[in-house]
């Protein structure tokens, strides 16, 4: 086995003892590069097909391809595809800086989808080298009243065993995809030939490296236009992969304190 | 199904390594020195690492790298762990970055339990501490093999080689002990960066490898393919009538037309195929792989059920219901024996009960010491008890075999549990599988309407114990609380009529009272113990015994109160001289020291039982 072959099955087998565990249980589907190879993994883990809700919380600000992108691939897939809304700007705590506050109003209609459908297990993609907060993050990260993630008291997890929900209202965010790369997960693209969004290449000079809102992501200058270049360009490149996110710069702790409050 | 994937260039798996040490022994110092030395780090980074230290008054911190959290930077501590990628010429490693505060074990453990190799850092000048013990007792629980010394600091002693060498000999011994081999032992200064990424020219009597050399010479993970062939089966799934048997391969191989056992109850079955989603087909598998298997014929195994060579007695797994486990415990509360938990092992989850506590590791002196509980955060062997036989495979370092963990009734990790073997039963011992109820004790108290607890009444003979221990009794049961008297003359009539009143037969008969109030309490029953228990070490042992239910009240009335009244006529009968050692006459009568209750008799037995009354119905939260 390679190191994608190692990354795959250790995904696949997060995915299964979510499924097992947690019911109900979706997972978060954002559109963007590092979903759909949750998406893929999952179809991996279940034969081909993925046998819960695959959600989407639409801030209604995305590009118009990443809607396209939805439309296609979810009836391609055939996905059980739920949408939540979110609640607009002005119900957001106006103390917080401009790009959090956007970043607080997914959060909110993330909670919202969890409460409407009741779940106890939410699987979601984040890394551990995409931001210094989410590298202290469990497999099976537990959630408290509020959704709230309480950084200072997590649970022990070793030996591929994971927590699970011990009182009413609580969830488990669940991260299959913790311990992978930006560069893996490229190469596992190019490997597997998974679709993308096609912002993630490069026209006239420019391309995403990480989708967000359209308001809150800018892209970078590159002139890669295939997955093989973007993997040519990332083994070279010395910028964080979250430096075209506004939030992550307004302060010190504005991720932390958004992570704190049950954003991703 | 299947489509041809285009060809990855085969790259090896990255190599996990762990930093450990004592706290201010400079753990994230190291890694940031290690990261920035080897080029590492993200444009921008170090800019907000100065920018950060710079508003706290520093000049540069490198442990800011990882302590990304406030409380971490404000403090200068480390609460969780980190793992961050880093690269040594070609090859791949994750770093993990482990707290070293003693409450943050279980993080360090989160952090730890995967790695192959560990840096242990010391402090040249503080030496072992608290934490290096503790740590390295830890890496060999967990198993980690490969361990590599960094004396950091060693600028404190000017590099000086024999002040060095006497630091070296004392992490060696120290390691010696545990039976950990040490592969180098690195006189370095994070801070400085000697001897990390490149050569000290402070220390040039040093010949050893930098601690990037050290890295580079941790050997790649054991291979597990050539093993006897296990899966766990991890779940079942029926999609399109098709039934799935799915898992991952811990190790060994497996191939199409092979014959497997599955689980205790060894039903044999072939493999009919190996079935993947996007992959290449291919009628087999190997260690690492998640799979899913078809079996012929189609049975259906449960969740943690082990598979493995059917028709081989060498190739199959150990089998016992008592199995010697060694344990790093995680939980705030001690453990005793009689306690039970789940034991998750891979997949499978079993009902087990703590039957002896073999050794405890004194942690001064990493020594194997006799002990009737284990401490918080502390480290023994014990035995577990299952009601059935449990498959596993010893625990052994490097490979994932045997690696339980225990899981309390609230479905919290509170201990890690590698298993060492299978127990021998004590020469003329009989096999007790004592096992824990499958009743939730919330769900008993709902239907209740009310908690268990024991009210263990104590005080002289006379005092009024009994009495005022029935009367509760009925008055509770008025309010619908369900509870019983165990007093000392019921007991003693029968299950206690083999004793005598020495004094290792009255311990004996509070030692059977407690254990019986223990059961009454778990079933659910407010239970009133009326017992004299006269001295304060036996009491102690019933509410070892009992637990955190166990409430001590103690019934106060003077001798010349009892003497008084002498209900019975002992006190007379005692002082002609017609029993020996009667409490309060002719044998000590010790009062509680700190009792939850204290019932004076100076007013009268309606107030004693409606003070009693309420403090039940304070504890037991009657609504």
């Amino acid at each position: 086995m390679d190191d994608l072959d190692q990354l795959e099955a250790q995904s696949i087998f997060v995915l299964r003892e979510a499924y097992r565990k947690l019911r109900p249980l979706a997972l978060l589907w954002s559109l963007g590069k590092d979903s759909n190879v949750m998406v893929w993994l999952a179809r991996k883990a279940f034969m081909g097909r993925v046998p819960f809700p695959v959600m989407h919380v639409d801030t209604g600000k995305k590009f118009p391809e990443m809607y396209n992108f939805r439309t296609e691939y979810a009836k391609k897939w055939n996905l059980d595809l739920l949408l939540g809304d979110c609640p607009p700007i002005e119900e957001i705590d106006p103390s917080l800086p401009p790009a959090a506050r956007s970043a607080a109003r997914k959060t909110a209609g993330l909670a919202n989808l969890i409460d409407r459908h009741k779940l106890r297990g939410v699987i979601a993609g984040i890394r551990r080298d995409e931001q210094a907060t989410r590298a202290k993050e469990r497999v099976f990260s537990p959630r408290g009243a509020g959704h709230r993630w309480d950084v200072r008291n997590q649970p022990p997890e070793f030996w591929d065993q994971y927590a699970t929900p011990y009182e009413d209202g609580m969830h488990i965010r669940v991260h299959p995809l913790l311990a992978w790369r930006e560069i893996d997960i490229w190469r596992y693209i190019e490997r597997e030939n998974i679709p993308l969004v096609d912002l993630y290449f490069a026209r006239n000079g420019k391309r995403y490296r990480s989708l967000g809102d359209q308001d809150i992501t800018s892209p970078i200058d590159s002139d890669a236009a295939t997955v093989a270049e973007v993997i040519t360009e990332l083994e070279t490149s010395r910028t964080s992969e979250r430096a075209g996110r506004a939030m992550d710069h307004e302060a010190e702790d504005a991720f932390e304190r958004l992570r704190v409050a049950g954003y991703l | 199904m299947n489509t041809a994937a285009t060809p990855a260039t085969l790259r090896a798996a990255a190599t996990p390594i762990v930093i450990v040490g004592h706290v201010d022994h400079g753990k994230s110092t190291l890694i940031g020195r290690l990261l920035y030395d080897t080029d590492s780090l993200q444009d921008g980074k170090l800019a907000q690492i100065v920018e950060s230290s710079r508003k706290r008054g520093l000049t540069i911190e490198w442990s800011f790298l990882l302590d990304s959290l406030q409380i971490e930077r404000d403090q200068g501590v480390t609460v969780d762990s980190t793992r961050i990628p880093f690269r040594l010429g070609e090859r791949e490693f994750v770093i993990v970055d482990a707290p070293g505060h003693r409450q943050f074990l279980r993080n360090m453990i989160t952090g730890a339990a995967d790695a192959e190799a560990a840096v242990l850092v010391v402090d040249a000048q503080e030496g072992a501490q608290e934490q290096t013990r503790r740590h390295a007792m830890l890496l060999r629980l967990i198993g980690i093999r490969h361990v590599i010394v960094l004396l950091n600091k060693s600028d404190l002693l000017d590099f000086d080689e024999a002040k060095i060498a006497q630091a070296e000999t004392d992490v060696r011994t120290l390691l010696a002990r545990l039976e950990i081999t040490v592969e180098a032992v690195i006189p370095a200064s994070a801070r400085d960066g000697d001897n990390i990424a490149s050569r000290s020219d402070r220390a040039p009597w040093y010949r050893g490898p930098t601690l990037t050399e050290a890295l580079a010479d941790v050997p790649p993970p054991a291979s597990r393919l050539a093993l006897p062939f296990r899966m766990p089966v991890q779940d079942v799934y029926r999609f399109d009538d098709v039934r799935y048997v799915a898992g991952r391969i811990e190790r060994g191989t497996i191939h199409v037309g092979d014959q497997i056992a599955i689980g205790a109850q060894g039903q044999v079955a072939t493999v009919a195929e190996v079935c993947r989603w996007h992959a290449p087909v291919r009628p087999e598998a190997g260690a690492g792989e998640s799979i899913a298997l078809r079996l012929e014929p189609d049975l259906v195994p449960d969740r943690g059920d082990l598979l493995f060579p059917a028709h081989d007695p060498a190739a199959a797994p150990e089998r016992s219901a008592r199995i010697r486990t060694r344990l790093f415990w995680l939980r705030s509360e001690p453990l005793h024996v009689g306690e039970s938990f789940t034991l998750r092992l891979a997949t499978a989850e079993h009902d087990v009960t703590v039957t002896s506590i073999d050794a405890v590791v004194d942690l001064d002196d990493l020594t194997l010491n006799p002990g009737d509980s284990v401490p918080p955060d502390g480290f023994a062997e014990i035995t577990l008890s299952a009601s059935h036989a449990v498959l596993f495979d010893p625990f052994s370092p490097g490979f994932g075999d045997g690696r339980g963990v225990l899981v309390d009734r609230y479905q919290r990790i509170v201990g890690g549990a590698p298993l060492i073997g299978p127990a021998a039963l004590p020469e003329g011992g009989h096999a007790i599988h004592p096992t824990a109820s499958r009743l939730d004790a919330q769900a008993r108290a709902a239907a209740r309407g009310h908690d268990s607890a024991v009210f263990w009444l104590t005080g002289l003979p006379g005092s009024g114990k009994s009495t005022v221990a029935r009367q509760a009794e009925t008055d509770l049961a008025e309010q619908g609380i369900q509870a019983t008297v165990l007093d000392g003359d019921t007991l003693r009539a029968g299950l206690c009529s083999d004793l005598g009143f020495s004094p290792a037969d009255r311990r004996e008969n509070i030692r059977r009272a407690a254990h019986v109030a223990r059961i009454l309490a778990e079933s659910g029953q407010v239970v009133i113990v009326a017992l004299v228990s006269p001295l304060q070490a036996d009491r102690d042992l019933a509410r070892q015994i009992v637990g955190e239910r166990f409430h001590e009240v103690f019934v106060d009335a003077t001798l010349e109160t009892c003497e008084a009244r002498d209900p019975k006529g002992l006190y007379a009968a005692a002082r002609a001289g017609k029993i020996p050692a009667f409490t309060g006459v002719s044998a000590p009568y010790e009062s509680p020291e700190a009792p939850e209750l204290r019932l004076p008799t100076n007013g009268t037995t309606a107030e004693s039982v409606e003070t009693l009354v309420r403090f039940v119905t304070g504890e037991v939260g009657h609504a």
